[in-house]
């Protein structure tokens, strides 16, 4: 379908996905849609995994506690949250959202590239639990209707009131005449948005693709690739599995300290994390901004100023936003200041960078919470 | 868009205009159709020597960087100076004002290993029923 929309495909983790659609403009207008309007990206290609109960309830709870890094107890039911596994180093599995669907049953929405690692890796390290995990990512289609009117996209398919949706939290309800879709106030590029999850067979998902553009048009709305998606979560500071995070970097490292709760009792990796916790940084994630010409990339060495390697690029592009050249790098604490001047060495040269501030993009924060917005 | 007759053509999709000993090389309109917005160009500076088949810059777009090869050698007359502030043009007119170099040629007979802009047609109608397959 996607081809038919004109679209330019690639393979990703196994899938064939579109990367940008020329025909509607290309990956910045894609991602100039999803700031000032509306954008929607296929994103079937991400995994699911339900752990619910199995003979005692309870057990799906604990098993997610013992394999996620964040308290999915202080979730309720209808909620999710940003979380990781971790191998027994404190390194990544995969970053993961959980849903709690409901009091003793979890959602784990996974990355598609580790798809098969991470279901044998829930299930292995599930096993002496007593709960039951099925894998549904094949019954999935799931679209990201991304941007500040998607919620006007959204509303004119379904009867769910969708204002006091607030943000990482999710309903169920009929979207375009089918019942209980899960709709979640979710998303991956740093912008208010939806992500439905729609019965994954061919008629089922051309049609809801085709009543989502409908509705949209009235808002300019156009499909997204994974090349907008990968800008718009950059300028978001969104990590991305191989890139900022990965089996070589633990969460302090990578910055994500907020949704480890070293608190909530033991789970896989923790004790690593202690000692590493004590051991001190050896490097950390920083954003940087291109001062001089030239473009980071992803693995791009960062440099001194006598040129003597500090750090390395996790992902660089142009930022459609901001107009200028940013990138995400790991490098030693001591030159991760704002304001630090770092190098990045582009095909043989050195251009200059500095140390800025991140999230390089943050979405305007409404005058009053979701709940009570747009009540006009 | 249409491939101008007098130019010849690459497998990497490099275009050459070659009048009296000096080429004028670019990238094709199906080059920065793959590209996508272009945003950076980096070329070499009057004086460089190119080889045939061989890197002699880069052309990035948002989401990618590419390397761009000399249909030709030769010695490098002319940079197109105005890329540098409106990279973007590579994208609206690859075929004639987005030329990257001026050469002069060090041996004109490597023109006859290039495609002609019919052959050049046909090679990339079936690379898109590759990609469409």
């Amino acid at each position: 379908m996607h081809r038919r929309l004109g679209a330019k495909m690639v393979n990703f983790g196994g899938w064939d996905m579109p990367v940008e659609y020329p025909s509607t403009g290309g990956l910045v207008a894609e991602h100039k849609a999803v700031r000032g309007s509306v954008g929607v990206f296929d994103v079937s290609h991400m995994g699911d995994i339900r752990i619910s109960t199995a003979r005692s309830r309870g057990g799906a709870l604990t098993a997610v506690q013992h394999i996620t890094v964040n308290d999915a107890a202080k979730l309720a039911i209808g909620q999710a949250q940003y979380s990781a596994m971790l191998y027994p180093s404190g390194t990544f599995v995969d970053d993961v959202i959980v849903h709690r669907l409901g009091d003793d049953d979890f959602l784990l929405v996974i990355n598609a590239g580790t798809r098969e690692k991470d279901i044998n890796w829930v299930r292995e390290n599930t096993a002496s639990h007593d709960c039951k995990v099925e894998e549904l990512s094949d019954a999935y289609t799931q679209l990201a209707i991304q941007g500040p009117r998607a919620i006007d996209v959204l509303q004119k398919l379904t009867d769910v009131d969708l204002r006091p949706i607030r943000n990482y939290w999710f309903t169920h309800g009929v979207v375009c005449g089918l019942k209980n879709i899960l709709i979640a106030r979710t998303g991956y590029t740093g912008e208010d948005g939806f992500e439905i999850y729609v019965p994954s067979d061919v008629a089922t998902s051309e049609d809801v693709w085709t009543k989502v553009m409908e509705a949209g048009r009235e808002f300019g709305i156009i499909p997204c690739g994974l090349g907008s998606r990968n800008t718009l979560r950059l300028e978001a500071k969104m990590a991305l599995y191989g890139h900022e995070i990965s089996e070589n970097i633990n969460v302090w490292e990578a910055g994500l300290d907020r949704y480890c709760k070293m608190e909530k009792g033991d789970f896989i990796g923790r004790s690593e994390l202690e000692l590493a916790k004590d051991a001190g940084l050896t490097r950390t994630l920083v954003g940087l901004e291109m001062i001089e010409r030239g473009i980071a990339r992803d693995e791009y060495r960062c440099v001194n100023e006598q040129g003597e390697p500090i750090g390395v690029i996790t992902s660089g592009s142009p930022s459609p936003t901001l107009s200028k050249n940013i990138a995400l790098a790991y490098l030693p604490p001591s030159m991760s200041a704002i304001g630090t001047t770092v190098y990045v060495e582009i095909r043989n040269q050195k251009a200059k960078a500095q140390v800025v501030a991140t999230p390089f993009y943050k979405r305007a924060k409404k005058s009053a919470s979701p709940q009570f917005a747009g009540a006009v | 868009m249409t491939y101008p007759q007098s130019y010849r053509y690459t497998k990497q999709h490099e275009w050459i205009d070659a009048k009296d000993g000096v080429g004028t090389i670019g990238i094709t309109d199906y080059a920065q159709h793959e590209l996508g917005d272009v945003v950076f160009v980096e070329l070499p500076k009057p004086g460089a020597k190119v080889q045939v088949g061989k890197s002699f810059g880069n052309v990035e777009s948002v989401k990618a960087v590419s390397e761009i090869y000399a249909p030709v050698s030769g010695e490098v007359m002319e940079a197109n100076a105005d890329l540098e502030a409106t990279p973007e043009k590579l994208n609206s007119d690859p075929h004639k004002s987005a030329w990257l170099i001026r050469v002069k040629l060090a041996d004109p007979s490597e023109l006859n290993q290039l495609m002609d802009a019919k052959s050049y047609e046909a090679f990339i109608s079936d690379k898109n029923k590759e990609a469409s397959a």
